[in-house]
């Protein structure tokens, strides 16, 4: 079909459904790949060779890896704005029908590009630490060279439009968790599951199997993925068994808590389709609680750090190995393989069976004598032995490689290079064990000399099998997998049988020599640039001179070069790094120690964090029994904790709706002049029943409980241990043992906690029990002077002013509903608090306003009852109060309980010497001397407005606003030493350097002996 | 007057002997006030049923467990459970929620009588019972995807290894609580708070638009 | 996020559903009155901060609502018992391997018979 269109693409092998073509976008120009293809490896298969600019010298980079490693091939996914995602590795995103990439780097394009004057001009003087040199001074211009520097360097773009799709998250738990899907992973799932235990498997790619897709080894004497094939199935079969392709475990948290992110739909198509007539989820976070875990994740194979390295055309080994074999796309025609290992002679082998060229295999050791070794030699491929890979050649591909034999230990070449021509280089400097979720643990990893690689530190229930510690080999691997699941099973008290793993030939491999970074016949600083970490372009030479610069943790070398400060976090690179840190340091690998691997293991997208809690979804909304009356009546809300609160109710007036200030100071005068009425229902109200229930409230309150009567309210402060104030309310007598309290809306939950604690932690002897009521009754405050009035209309209590006084409460019937009716003001004004089951309450405050039409009952806001209380000097806890205030300070002495037998909580830090200090804030009332200036709340108060800065600060503003009953703005504050500072004038300074002089005056603006709430 | 003073304690009818209109809190849902749309009904494909229950007597039991056994036995003729016991018509149950509290549900209007009859038989035993009927609403989930939709939702394990017929469970559900309970092997109650309720309600229709969520009114 | 066994519950629960109250066995001295102020500021603003095993106050808030202790590790953070209010630990700073159970009242799973006798309620 297309194959003329694919130039590296083999006739036949391969994972790949070649009946299948499918055409994609890449940088603006339309390519074709096949059904199986990753992006990756349908760019490779077009010979695309530069898909990227690199981030700091604007070099040409091509694909190296073929798995989550990638460093470079990072690409804009997304053919409309909404559809944008950033940095997607193309070697891990599968191929759909239009798909649409573009490199992530390079502006404003990867072949031509501007960075790259400064890359070549400038790169040779951009060491480590070249932006904070350079552009730290002045500091304050570091944001607008930034703003040019990432324009210019680019790391890929969120969409600016809304993301069409959705994501979500899903719980899981389950005994044993296996992460990866190769040898190891899928012989562990078997085992768990045959032994009947809840398994999830979860592995990255989009095909489960890992090594066993792309192997040269047989199991049971056939094609290995057969076998994996197999195991899948019999896995599917199992209802105990989740499996999840697509699916990268990318953090382990405390506890066998471990988030997968799965990809449910990115290999379908830029946004999720709709299954009957459903639209699923995009991608989904599994949040996995499990008992086990079993980390199966293989390893990483590292590449050689040599120059130039990063020319489009170098690869790792294994990368050529599984193009070749999982997709039949052999990238290349030349192949040099630089190595220091049997393992890596794969890639030769597979080459030269795809029928290209092999030019050499130069082998860092002396005397390689493997079986693979062998199998490359009787094909008469050329082995240069003691030998590596001084530099590549080329620009935007590599042209030929220098090679020489090396003294790896002593750092030096040794013989004369030779040019080999090729337009590939592979290279395998040995394999590290994936070991980032171990990492995550805590728990460091240890270097293993054997296998030259770090091994995971494993906390307890945590287990790794296979490659991830260091067990390469295939029969090795299997058997390991499954021993592993058997303990892992044994920890949980569940007995496994060994399942009979599959006939796997063991290949029989030479030792391996260390080999990192090759030695070049000039000095690193002045050698061709060898990358280490090429996403965040870092080199051997800045490695070099960070460590002669002084920086010796390798910590501080990480954050100094950044190396794997990329979206790969150094997968590639790190290993390589901290073996060259080491050489310059003269210390050994271990001595030197790694970084710490931090989630996530990919990056994840924040649909995928934040799942469905977003939009209106974002928060929990609390309604009141009365909120379809408050929407329906053109209510604006405030959000108060979580509670959708009524904040003013504007009116047309005139056409035109009020603004917040007009309807609060209509609202504000109704209630002082009419009547008026608020939905309270939010009030935290807690039960308290118990013969205990009395001693216990005289305990938590500051104030006397001793002597009040069923039908009897109070008021009480309550306070932490250290004398502060956290809460007040009023609680009511019900019954001898029988209690109402009511808490701040903001305070309920913690007051309910805050009884529960002291119940149950010092007073178990005290029989009373609490019992949260908050959403069994709605509350709806009738006040002002007409409230009696209206009352009156609709209940059968006695509202005679001696039968039934402020402060009382009273049982009977409103509208026909039976209520609690409590005689309590937060206004300053004749009230009622009617109190009724929350289903019936829609019906009661309805039959109100029917009544109330011709008292033009008003309903209020939290605006308009801040107004009030505050002209009453009423204080709000939390607002006026901040945990630093104690019941003295406000003045409230009346509230406070000196002589109660129990020493109450908060009592005995009153006269602690901090808390008796005459000079602490005090809670005033401020008038401002220009009527109309409102105060800003949290503003500083000082004596003198001229004194410079840093000024004498006496307090600050608690609550402010402007008052239609006083026709001015005032205040509420706390400043030092305030009630003996009554009548002085003090100052506001404000930041545009004006300051308002105010008066301190009492808190109490209005109705100071209370009249008006008694009549 | 409704209210009855049993010893020290006061006992309150919440309920109007006129028929007077009652709005359950899912009534702003729908209404339509917090959502644009009608709510989904049932059909052949929903793969989740949800159907509240609502205007039940809600009542908590604080106490011991030895006395309110007996109490709870002779009244509701139901053991005080460690998770949820239903009484042979399945219309009351009663619920564990911690040592020394419970949850008793019962149908609407019976409550208030329940609790004269409790009292009369715990005594003078140191207990309590609180009327909560106003202040929270049951919903009943059915359908094969009813479990997966609680994944979605909570971190609780919910695999009927873990969740069999019979538990109950106070949990986190979506970034609010809900009380959890299982009291058939084909359906899953969820006890709401009121204030929370629509926002709950909210999100399991959108967790259950992909299985074609119905909603029984 | 941790992975707590509530001794009330019976059951490991994810730590969403508890809050955290801070040092454990943090008794109110009795008679406060007679505290001298150093008393009562140890009291009120001193806690332990160890690096291992520490005991710590929680709450199933979302849940049964009871107080409970952990004993943890601060460094590996791992839990290793919970036990309910009036109990002792089996694990300390002293015992990091924990004391034989015939010492310490607390066990990692509660029995169904204790659990039972307790639904006299948490006065114990």
């Amino acid at each position: 079909m297309s194959q003329s269109n694919q130039p590296n693409r083999l006739r036949q092998g391969g994972r790949i459904d070649r009946a299948r073509t499918l055409g994609f976008t890449f940088n603006g120009k339309r390519y074709q790949g096949h059904a199986g293809d990753t992006l990756a490896s349908a760019l490779l298969a077009n010979g695309v060779d530069v898909v990227n600019r690199s981030f700091k010298y604007s070099r040409p980079r091509g694909i190296v890896a073929a798995g989550a490693e990638e460093p470079n091939a990072l690409v804009q996914l997304g053919s409309t704005e909404a559809a944008q995602v950033p940095n997607v590795r193309a070697t891990q995103q599968a191929l759909f029908e239009g798909l649409t990439a573009q490199s992530t780097n390079g502006w404003p394009n990867v072949q031509r590009d501007v960075m790259s004057l400064v890359g070549k001009l400038g790169g040779r003087f951009m060491p480590p630490g070249f932006y904070y040199k350079t552009f730290m001074a002045p500091a304050s211009m570091w944001m607008t060279y930034e703003k040019v520097i990432r324009k210019g360097a680019g790391l890929g773009r969120s969409p600016m439009e809304n993301d069409p799709d959705s994501y979500d998250h899903l719980n899981q738990h389950c005994d044993l968790l296996v992460v990866g899907a190769g040898p190891a992973g899928l012989a562990a799932a078997l085992t768990a599951a045959r032994a009947g235990a809840r398994v999830i498997l979860c592995d990255e790619q989009e095909e489960m199997g890992g090594s066993l897709l792309a192997s040269r080894e047989r199991l049971d004497d056939q094609p290995a993925a057969e076998w994996a094939e197999r195991v899948i199935d019999e896995l599917a079969e199992n209802d105990k068994v989740t499996l999840l392709p697509r699916t990268t475990a990318n953090g382990y948290h405390d506890h066998h808590f471990v988030t997968l992110h799965e990809r449910r739909t990115e290999h379908l198509g830029e946004t999720a389709p709709r299954v009957d007539g459903h639209r699923s989820s995009r991608s989904r976070m599994h949040r996995v609680r499990a008992g086990q875990v079993l980390l199966a994740t293989g390893a990483h194979e590292r590449p050689l750090v040599y120059g130039n390295n990063d020319v489009p055309g170098n690869l790792v080994a294994g990368a050529v190995s599984t193009y070749i074999r999982r997709y039949g796309v052999v990238p290349g025609n030349k192949l040099v393989l630089s190595v220091s290992n049997d393992h890596a002679y794969r890639a030769a082998l597979d080459w030269d069976e795809a029928g290209r060229e092999v030019v050499a295999i130069v082998d860092a050791r002396r005397h390689p004598d493997g079986e693979l070794v062998e199998q490359a030699r009787a094909r008469g491929i050329r082995i240069i032995e003691g030998s590596a890979v001084l530099e590549a050649k080329g620009d935007k591909r590599v042209s030929g490689a220098r090679v020489a034999t090396i003294d790896a230990a002593a750092f030096k070449v040794t013989g004369q290079a030779e040019l080999l021509e090729c337009d590939t280089i592979a290279s395998s400097g040995g394999y590290s064990p994936v070991i980032h979720l171990a990492s995550h643990t805590g728990a460091r990893p240890t270097w293993d000399e054997e296998i030259l690689g770090f091994v995971p530190s494993l906390v307890r229930g945590v287990h790794a099998a296979g490659s991830a510690r260091g067990v390469h080999d295939l029969a090795e691997g299997l058997a390991d997998g499954a021993a592993k699941a058997s303990e892992a099973l044994a920890a949980l008290g569940k007995s496994a049988s060994a399942i009979e793993p599959p006939r796997a030939e063991t290949i029989r491999e030479g030792e391996a020599c260390a080999l990192y970074q090759v030695p070049h016949e000039k000095p690193t600083l002045r050698a061709p640039k060898q990358f280490v970490d090429m996403q965040n372009d870092v080199t051997a030479a800045a490695i070099e001179l960070a460590t002669r610069e002084g920086f010796e943790s390798i910590e501080h070398v990480k954050r100094y070069t950044a190396m794997g400060f990329g979206t790969d976090q150094g997968k590639l690179g790190n290993i390589n790094g901290m073996a060259i840190a080491a050489r310059c340091l003269g210390r050994s690998i271990p001595e030197v120690g790694t970084t710490v691997f931090r989630p996530n293991y990919t990056p994840v997208t924040f649909g995928a964090i934040v799942g469905r809690h977003c939009r209106e979804l974002f928060d929990p909304e609390r309604y009141t029994a009365l909120h379809q009356w408050h929407v329906e009546n053109g209510a604006e809300f405030e959000d108060v904790g979580q509670w959708k609160r009524p904040w003013y109710f504007p009116r047309k007036v005139n056409g035109k709706l009020e603004t917040m200030d007009e309807a609060v100071a209509r609202e504000s005068l109704a209630v002082r002049s009419g009547v008026g009425i608020l939905d309270a229902s939010t009030l935290g109200k807690i039960d308290i029943q118990g013969p205990d229930a009395r001693e216990f409230l005289g305990r938590v309150y500051t104030n006397k409980w001793a002597k009040l009567a069923p039908g009897r309210v109070r008021y009480g402060l309550m306070c932490k241990d250290d004398g502060m104030l956290m809460d007040d309310g009023t609680t009511s007598c019900l019954g001898e043992n029988h209690f109402l309290m009511t808490t701040t809306t903001g305070g309920a939950a913690g007051v309910m906690e805050w009884l529960e604690l002291w119940h149950q932690t010092e007073w178990p002897e005290l029989q009373v029990t609490f019992t949260s009521v908050t959403d069994h009754w709605a509350t709806m405050t009738v006040t002002g002077p007409d409230a009696r009035k209206l009352l009156s209309e609709i209940t059968d209590i006695d509202l005679d002013r001696e039968q039934f006084k402020f402060m009382d409460w009273r049982n009977g019937k409103v509208a026909d509903v039976p209520a609690r009716v409590f005689r309590i003001s937060f206004t300053g004004e004749l009230a009622y608090e009617i109190n009724v089951q929350a289903n019936y309450a829609m019906h009661v405050w309805k039959t109100l306003f029917e009544h109330g039409k011709k008292y033009d009952l008003t309903p209020y806001g939290t605006e308009t009852m801040h107004v009030l209380r505050a002209e009453k000097g009423l204080i709000i806890a939390g607002q006026d109060t901040d945990g630093s205030v104690t019941p003295e300070d406000l003045g409230m002495f009346w509230a406070i309980g000196y002589d109660k037998p129990f020493s109450w909580i908060g009592k005995r830090a009153l006269t602690r010497p901090d808390t008796a200090r005459k000079d602490r804030k005090q809670f005033v009332g401020l008038k401002p001397v220009d009527p109309k200036v409102v105060l800003e709340e949290g503003a500083h108060i000082v004596v003198d407005k001229d004194q410079p800065i840093p000024m004498d600060m006496l307090g600050h503003v608690t609550s402010s606003y402007y008052s239609p009953n006083l026709e001015s703005g005032f205040a509420l504050a706390v400043i030092k030493g305030g009630r003996d500072r009554m009548g002085e004038k003090l100052h506001v300074p404000m930041p545009d350097g004006q300051a308002h002089e105010v008066e301190v005056v009492s808190p109490v603006f209005i109705d100071p002996k209370g009249e008006r709430q008694h009549v | 007057m409704s209210d009855i003073t049993y010893g020290q304690v006061a006992t309150f009818n919440t309920h109007p002997e006129a028929a007077i209109p009652s709005e359950s809190p899912l009534s702003v849902a729908f209404n339509q006030i917090s959502v644009s749309t009608p709510a989904p009904a049932v059909n052949h494909a929903s793969g989740v049923r949800l159907e509240e229950k609502a205007f039940l007597g809600h009542l908590i039991l604080r106490g011991g467990a030895i006395v309110l056994d007996e109490a709870v036995r002779k009244v509701l003729g139901i053991s005080l459970p460690l998770g949820l016991a239903l009484d042979e018509s399945g219309e009351r149950s009663v619920q564990w929620l911690s040592p020394d509290e419970w949850l008793v549900i019962v149908p609407g209007g019976e409550e208030f009588e329940v609790e004269q009859r409790l009292r009369d038989a715990l005594g003078d035993a140191h207990y309590a019972i609180v009327d909560a009927s106003g202040g929270q609403t049951l919903v009943s989930l059915e359908g094969e995807k009813a479990r997966e939709l609680l994944m979605k939702s909570t971190s609780y394990d919910v695999h009927p290894s873990n969740f069999p017929v019979g538990k109950a469970v106070s949990v986190v559900f979506a970034k609010s609580s809900l009380i959890l309970r299982r009291p058939a092997e084909d359906r899953y109650e969820l006890v709401l708070r009121r204030s929370f309720a629509d926002y709950l309600y909210r999100w399991i229709l959108d967790a259950g638009a992909e299985y074609g969520i119905g909603v029984q009114r | 996020m941790f992975y707590i066994h509530c001794p009330y519950c019976d059951e490991y629960r994810d730590e969403e559903e508890f809050h955290p109250k801070g040092q454990a066995h943090i008794a109110r001295p009795e008679d406060p009155e007679t505290c001298s102020d150093e008393e009562w500021g140890d009291y009120l603003f001193f806690r332990d901060n160890p690096r291992g095993i520490h005991h710590e106050l929680w709450v199933h808030a979302i849940g049964c609502r009871k107080f409970f202790n952990i004993t943890r590790n601060s460094a590996s953070y791992e839990i290793l018992e919970t036990y309910r209010m009036g109990e002792r630990p089996r694990f300390s700073a002293e015992h990091p391997q924990g004391e034989s159970a015939e010492h310490g009242a607390a066990v990692n799973v509660a029995d169904e018979a204790g659990r039972v006798a307790d639904q006299e309620g948490v006065r114990a």
